[in-house]
């Protein structure tokens, strides 16, 4: 069978897994509709966290990104999982015992003020729907490259697909098929991973094989990626080029950020009890850092299987670099989508890779006779082709395929659940008509679920150059605005409305305009750089001094006003405590 | 207060996590790799290691034992969830 056809059977079957799913999890009431009944068993709920959690960007970019930055890349990797301790140890456990819908419920309760909970809303919807862009372009693009069908096509069946289990069944729809995303894109991704490891070090387990030595040469995988790549003008893969402080903020950033993420946070309000929530946390990271210990193994396998494709002998020597007419199959099939592309500038019919941005070195390979580097590699490379460099059967790079689309689903239908829960609880029910019956309010989260899905779809389709830039920047906002309000309201019972409104503000303004100023204010070639950046700080890290900022405004506002009322205190006093 | 001992042992037991977290991935992965970067681990240079792998075991470990020790902590104040308890809206 080819490997077209066999992409769709298995991509439809596991299309036809999600649909089987919503009906027999179709929503009853609101309860089920925004926490899926609170029956959700700890286990299953961290499967589904993970499937939340990590997107079209992390099953296909984040190896890729960690290939070509080398130590530079732990940054997403202690970022994006450190979140959870934080998640775990400060927020979940206290936000499940309050035991209500949403995030800005919470808000808006804690700090007795409709105000509170329509700037929470406000936050919530810039961070899910930049973020949920990103992952309906995701579902494009896969689509585009395993089935040869167009971005748009690919992207209205997603929709469609997304449409149906997040209107019919709500949070209880989207956890269960969450769950059986999860298994199919961790398997997409370890089976490949796997296979490459061994042929490389002769250690099945990623996470151990790039520690080990190269199955032939003898030396340790590491030092010899080191020293190519620093032969061939990179810098060291185990050294990093960003500044200290650069790399401490981003991290920061990204894990506060990632606990501040409403739609990650809500997954909590969805298991029994407190403990539940504690344990689920968890669970949740457990599945995650399957996927994240593994991507780093395969980084720097990938890097050297590639380095060592083009470079086949010593740098320099007139022989030693690949004959393009003898280049594998894989580079083959992946120049057709360019992801790969080579440009002959010396006209010798070879492949020369190097880093003609690094003067020394450009200098050096000119005396060699080369002209330029002639290889243009996109990240994603690294992910998509690792079953073919692997040489494992088509069944495996349809899998690979049904992965990358179960990783953008599960991300795109979690962020739409929470953007409807906004508008149907918190702004529907919260502000305009408090009176509203639960079936009209179920009703009112299914059109809205509905509408998020076709705007998200048009982001998707025709996203404002913005869009794409701005993903990582939902980290930064949540970083800066929800994280520090919610921290407060468990942790303090003196912070009052005036000091979370103020805060959340502050933190999100700041944040903002020092991204939009660095992002699109400056020329990005001269403005954007760590001379003019505010003690060092990258706009990727920058929300990390947004939340202080919160944090302070906070603090200093409720000093100077009024305290909150007693049934607030007594309602911090409630949550902090499991019965 | 009336819990004011279990809220105590609760922040102390927050606060110890989290300085292991911080050391981790901001200590051994951030401040201190290159010194870190001295010793080797296998084929890893350890600081190295920590920021792409051992801080994230490190991590999970933690709030495994977050979990446990607070399971531990409700029961010695009495303040666990009742095993039948379900929560209404």
């Amino acid at each position: 069978m080819d490997l077209t056809t066999l992409t769709y059977l298995v991509v439809g079957a596991s299309f036809a897994l999600y649909i089987g799913i919503a009906f027999w999890s179709k929503a009853q009431g609101t309860g089920d509709f925004y926490v899926a009944g609170k029956h959700v068993h700890p286990v299953a709920n961290g499967m589904a966290t993970a499937a939340d959690w990590m997107s079209a960007a992390s099953f296909i970019s984040m190896a890729g990104l960690i290939a070509f930055l080398g130590y530079d890349g732990s940054v997403y990797l202690m970022g994006w999982t450190g979140g959870y301790v934080l998640l775990a140890l400060l927020l979940a456990p206290y936000l499940r015992k309050f035991g209500k819908y949403t995030v800005p419920e919470f808000i808006g309760e804690r700090y007795y003020s409709r105000t509170a909970r329509v700037v929470a809303v406000i936050c919530l919807i810039i961070i899910s729907f930049t973020y949920v862009a990103g992952q309906m372009r995701g579902v494009g693009i896969v689509f585009s490259r395993f089935l040869g069908v167009d971005i748009t096509t690919g992207l209205l069946v997603g929709m469609g697909i997304v449409f149906f289990y997040a209107v019919l069944g709500g949070m209880k729809g989207i956890t269960y098929t969450q769950v059986a995303q999860y298994c199919v894109l961790i398997f997409a991704y370890t089976v490949p991973a796997v296979f490459v490891s061994l042929q490389v070090t002769g250690v099945a387990i990623p996470q151990i094989a790039f520690g080990s030595t190269v199955a032939d040469g003898g030396a340790w995988l590491l030092t010899t990626l080191d020293g190519i790549v620093t032969d061939l003008g990179f810098p060291a893969y185990t050294d990093g080029t960003k500044s200290g402080i650069d790399v401490f903020f981003i991290t920061l950033a990204l894990m506060i950020g990632t606990a501040g993420l409403p739609h990650v946070v809500v997954r909590f309000f969805t298991v029994p009890r407190v403990r539940d929530a504690r344990i689920s946390a968890g669970y949740a990271l457990l599945f995650i850092a399957i996927l994240y210990t593994t991507a780093p193994g395969v980084g720097a396998i990938a890097r050297l299987n590639l380095t060592t494709t083009m470079q086949t002998g010593p740098v320099g020597a007139a022989d030693g670099n690949l004959v393009y007419e003898e280049r594998p199959q894989w580079f083959r099939t992946w120049e057709e989508t360019g992801l790969l592309s080579f440009t002959d500038h010396n006209a010798d019919g070879r492949i020369q890779y190097y880093n003609d941005a690094n003067p020394e070195f450009a200098a050096r390979a000119a005396e060699y006779g080369w002209k330029g580097n002639e290889l243009t590699v996109d990240r994603d490379i690294i992910v998509l082709a690792n079953p073919e460099i692997a040489g494992l059967p088509n069944w495996v790079v349809a899998l690979v395929a049904a992965g990358g689309i179960a990783a953008a689903l599960s991300t795109a239908a979690g962020l739409l659940l929470v953007i409807s829960a906004a508008i149907s609880h918190d702004i529907a029910k919260g502000v305009l008509t408090p009176n509203i019956s639960e079936k009209r309010e179920l009703l009112t989260g299914r059109i809205s679920a509905g509408v998020a899905v076709l705007m998200a779809g048009y982001l998707g389709y025709d996203p404002p150059g913005f869009v794409a830039q701005v993903v990582a920047f939902a980290f930064g906002i949540a970083a800066a605005s929800l994280f520090p309000a919610i921290l407060l309201g468990i942790f303090s019972r003196r912070v009052n409305r005036e000091g979370a409104i103020a805060g959340m503000l502050v933190g999100l303004v700041f944040t903002v305009s020092y991204i939009v100023y660095f992002k699109f204010g400056v020329d990005a070639a001269t403005g954007n750089n760590p001379a003019s950046w505010l003690f060092g700080i990258s706009p990727e890290g920058i929300g990390a001094l947004g939340a202080m900022l919160n944090l302070a405004v906070a603090w200093s506002v409720s000093a100077l006003t009024a305290r909150p009322p007693e049934d607030v205190r007594e309602l911090v006093e409630r949550i902090r405590t499991p019965r | 207060m009336k819990d004011g001992g279990y809220w105590r042992a609760n922040l102390r037991l927050v606060a110890g996590c989290l300085a292991v977290w911080f050391l981790v991935s901001f200590g051994c992965g951030i401040l201190f790799v290159d010194l870190l970067n001295e010793i080797p681990l296998g084929g890893f240079r350890l600081g190295f290691w920590f920021a792409q792998q051992g801080s994230i075991y490190v991590f999970l470990v933690l709030i495994f034992f977050y979990a446990w020790r607070m399971g531990r902590l409700d029961q010695e104040h009495g303040v666990e969830e009742l095993a039948e308890e379900q929560e209404e809206d």
